[in-house]
């Protein structure tokens, strides 16, 4: 068997309790206008939600360092693929095509 | 390795033992959920672009959705979560009424959360929202309304995206549940509960990241 | 040196060891499988090549005379579809990569063999979509499926091809995740990541691209049908969608497919060309990372497919930049296998004849994509048959080519038969001169201007098409041969012996076909890779070492 210490049903109830109150949170908070900051506050709860769901309830914490290697690695060609789409498209109006010859 | 011993019955003939089986297995349902994270990536990506260009459409869309059903589904996949990991734990420690129950609870979640779904896609139906020939979006703000189809194309394709993933979890929870009756998880062999859980995991995450991007979307929302 | 000789077909083995169809329909054995898929390919190869012959048949004038437009359009289209999804991609990984992972890392099978059953199942369902999709009137719009076209103005059958490549994709996904998993799980004791064989390196950074990339597609693909048959409205212009947007993501993962279709060909000539030299590969741990840089580095250059679609010049630029970095690991491969080959104990058996074709085609390959990375020169030839010649020579000068020694190298340990030297030696001869004539007229055709995908062109440019279907017919005679000439040997061959080749690698230290589980005993590796030294010094070949079998079967 794996050498970690074993969950408890009491960790899993906390971690779920803490998920309920982060989705109000989330819910009340978007009913306030933070401007540019609201999207930020509700990516970053529901980031948090995530970590927690990835740590505690899929046990990613215990996992072999190849399986976060794994994750970390999916994460990182999916910031790859819409970065470098958005280098496109932030940069569209940048230019104006130039007639040398004119 | 020919074994003079007998293998454990669960073992498969091509691992060494039943440890090196549960850590294959465990990697492999992960590398599956690196391919789920690119798929459902790929569609989130769509959205980012479009929503970067077509903010005001955006706003406009988001505002029509039911906030009170979408943070209801999004109570019930997390206590589908805790059930499922309920499930595991259960299933780990031999005690199959248990695991039976917490397997059969999460299934009944997931269908609350498709019924409730279902009840939305309904409501949009009813209001022409549902993009195609009978598109028909009326909503004060300061938008293109062609664009606004694009947000509801998007959200019809991720959140049915979702929604058939939870379909299969459904499946795949029967059949934990056939297995589980027939007494196949021991203390020493669980590993199918615990990919199925991972799997179920998944996509709760997956919503997790649906719910703000979908329905949270502008400020000040009127109910 | 010596082979203990047995007649293998006294001996079970995973050919003999079960009969009947169902025994092959529903096999979990990684070496069934591979031999399933390498039918299936094969079919689909020719009926990809008859397509390819009807294309060069219409092109040998210059009015479009033999077919109309519309089924020109179609049959190119086809043709891409079938050679890519249902032969580039698999051929090589799902074929030699199922048969010899396991046996390469000492395992009796792959980590999860049902899987990979299924991923065969898939494969031919998927399959049946696409020849659903030609069979009832074609599908028209490239194999690049550009949208708006695809998802509103084509009248083919879109939805079908489409739904069969969706399917296919899952085939080459769960194959990746079995590759990935075995070479990390399933190892045999003593085998660490640096004495593995650069096949298995190849393979397995295959996978990551195939686990990695293909869901994208995937899912774009999805969007696509949703479009056409909803009218959902994501890359129609009308309400503001991008097609630019449809491209990114299905590059994103086509470009990387690419990789797919060619790191396993290296990996393959990385095996056949050390035992044909009796050396190590100069550089083992450089051409294992550059292995792995070229997956990685293959997922950033996807938009020098656009660089005239629309795209900001500043992307163009980046990735432009990006494209001339991926293809300094393939150099660095190119130029470790020349370097093998100083001092080497060179000879000159088919397999080592399509290695040298390889190095030589791959390069003018790799260079002209070099070219075509510049941005000022792509905007000129873009879309032409430049390009057209371009990834003719990395695909079929690579890829089909590491195929055929793959084919060649293999067979003796598949089937235990020997091919007629012969015949294959006058087959690669006809491949290599075929394929040149076919393919190098091409570069000059792009490069005085004739457009691709056009089914009529310009009278200067037909001197230059003839040639080229002509050397089409030869390459196909070249093509030809070895299916015919393998065929004969399954009952004519010489038998092989365990090892003709005196190869180093696990698979070849067990019978030839091995038995079902590969191994009696786990082999445990105390051995460097390619230990040519080794198995040549006059001392006795390290084969010879008991803890290996020589294809006894002990039940369980």
């Amino acid at each position: 068997m794996s050498s970690h210490a074993h969950p408890t049903v009491k960790m899993f109830v906390a971690v779920w309790i803490a998920l309920l109150v982060l989705t109000a949170l989330t819910v009340f908070v978007a009913t306030l206008d933070l401007g540019p900051f609201n999207p930020v506050v509700a990516l970053t709860i529901a980031t948090i939600k995530a970590l927690l769901v990835l740590l505690f309830f899929m046990e990613l914490r215990y996992s072999t360092a190849l399986t976060k290697v794994g994750v970390t690695a999916a994460l990182f060609f999916l910031l790859i693929l819409v970065w470098l789409t958005l280098s496109d498209y932030l940069t569209r109006g940048w230019t104006s095509y130039i007639n040398p010859f004119q | 390795m020919p074994d003079n011993q007998v293998a454990p019955h669960n073992l498969k003939h091509h691992f060494a033992d039943l440890e090196q089986q549960k850590e294959t297995s465990t990697f492999g349902m992960w590398v599956f959920l690196i391919t789920e994270i690119m798929f459902f990536g790929g569609a989130f990506s769509a959205y980012l672009v479009y929503r970067l260009h077509y903010y005001n459409a955006w706003v406009a869309g988001s505002q029509t959705m039911e906030i009170k059903l979408g943070a209801i589904n999004t109570v019930v996949l997390i206590c589908s979560s805790l059930t499922m990991v309920l499930a595991v734990h259960f299933a780990k420690l031999g005690r199959r009424q248990w695991t039976a129950l917490c397997l059969v609870l999460t299934m009944a979640l997931g269908f609350a959360f498709l019924g409730i779904k279902a009840v939305e896609y309904h409501g949009h139906w009813l209001h022409h929202e549902v993009p195609g020939p009978n598109f028909h979006f009326e909503h004060v703000g300061n938008y293109d309304p062609h664009q606004v189809m694009i947000f509801f194309s998007l959200y019809f394709a991720m959140t049915g995206l979702h929604a058939l993933h939870m379909l299969i979890g459904a499946g795949l929870l029967t059949w934990l549940l056939v297995a589980n009756a027939r007494g196949r998880f021991t203390t020493e062999y669980n590993t199918p509960v615990e990919m199925v859980g991972l799997y179920w995991h998944f996509v709760d995450l997956v919503w997790i990241y649906l719910f703000p991007l979908l329905y949270l979307i502008s400020h000040s929302h009127n109910g | 040196m010596e082979t203990i000789s047995h007649t293998s077909q006294a001996k079970t083995n995973y050919l003999n060891a079960d009969y009947g169809l169902k025994s092959w329909l529903l096999t979990t054995d990684h070496k069934r499988i591979g031999i399933l898929y390498l039918i299936s390919i094969s079919v689909f190869f020719v009926l990809g090549g008859f397509f390819a012959m009807l294309i060069r048949l219409e092109l040998l004038t210059p009015a479009g005379d033999l077919v109309l437009a519309d089924t020109y359009n179609k049959l190119f289209t086809m043709h891409g579809v079938v050679m890519i999804f249902l032969f580039l991609i698999p051929a090589i990984p799902s074929v030699f990569g199922n048969f010899l992972v396991p046996m390469m890392v000492g395992a009796k099978d792959l980590a999860f063999p049902k899987l990979n059953l299924l991923s065969w199942y898939l494969f031919m369902i998927g399959a049946s979509f696409i020849m659903y999709s030609v069979i009832t009137g074609g599908l028209d719009t490239g194999w690049t499926f550009y949208t708006p076209y695809s998802t509103t103005y084509s009248n083919s059958n879109v939805v079908a091809a489409a739904l069969g490549v969706f399917i296919n994709g899952f085939s080459s996904i769960f194959t990746g995740l079995n590759i990935i998993v075995t070479v990390h799980r399933m190892r045999a004791p003593g085998l660490t990541w640096q004495r593995l064989p650069l096949f298995i390196w190849a393979h397995y950074a295959t996978s990551v691209i195939m686990v990695l990339g293909t869901p994208v597609l995937a899912v774009t693909i999805v969007l696509v049908a949703l479009e056409r048959l909803f009218h959902f409205g994501i890359f129609d212009a009308r309400y503001g969608g991008d097609p630019l947007l449809f491209q990114h993501l299905f590059w994103f993962y086509s470009h990387p497919a690419v990789y797919i279709m060619i790191l396993p060909a290296m990996g393959v000539i990385s095996e056949v060309l050390a035992c044909f030299s009796r050396k190590r590969i100069f550089g083992y741990s450089f051409v294992a990372m550059s292995s792995i840089a070229i997956a990685v580095l293959g997922f950033l250059v996807w938009a020098h497919h656009m660089y005239v679609a629309g795209i900001s010049t500043y992307a163009a630029i980046i990735f432009s930049l990006l494209t001339f970095f991926v293809a300094i690991p393939s150099a660095v491969k190119v130029f470790n296998w020349t370097a093998t080959l100083y001092k080497g104990s060179i000879t000159f058996e088919t397999p080592m004849l399509y290695v040298f074709a390889f190095i030589g085609l791959f390069t003018i390959g790799g260079l002209t994509g070099v070219f075509l990375a510049a941005v000022g020169i792509d905007l000129h030839v873009t879309d032409t048959y430049f390009v057209v010649a371009h990834f003719h020579y990395v695909m079929v000068g690579g890829t089909v080519t590491a195929f055929l020694a793959a084919l060649h190298f293999w067979w003796p340990k598949m089937t235990g038969k020997m091919y007629p030297e012969g015949f294959s030696k006058l087959s690669a001869l006809f491949v290599f001169a075929g394929f040149n004539l076919t393919f190098f007229p091409q570069f000059l055709l792009g490069y005085l201007g004739m457009p691709r995908r056009y089914h009529a062109y310009p009278p200067e440019f037909q001197v230059l098409n003839v040639l080229s279907t002509a050397g089409a017919s030869i390459l196909a005679v070249g093509f030809l041969m070895p299916m015919l000439y393998f065929a004969w040997s399954l009952q004519y061959g010489k038998d092989a012996g365990d090892n003709p080749w005196k190869a180093a690698g696990l698979e070849w230290m067990t019978s030839s076909p091995p038995p079902t589980f590969n191994f009696d005993e786990t082999p445990t590796v105390t051995w460097e890779a390619y230990n040519y030294d080794e198995i040549d010094a006059p001392g006795g070949p390290a084969q010879d070492k008991p803890t290996h079998n020589k294809g006894v079967e002990v039940a369980g």
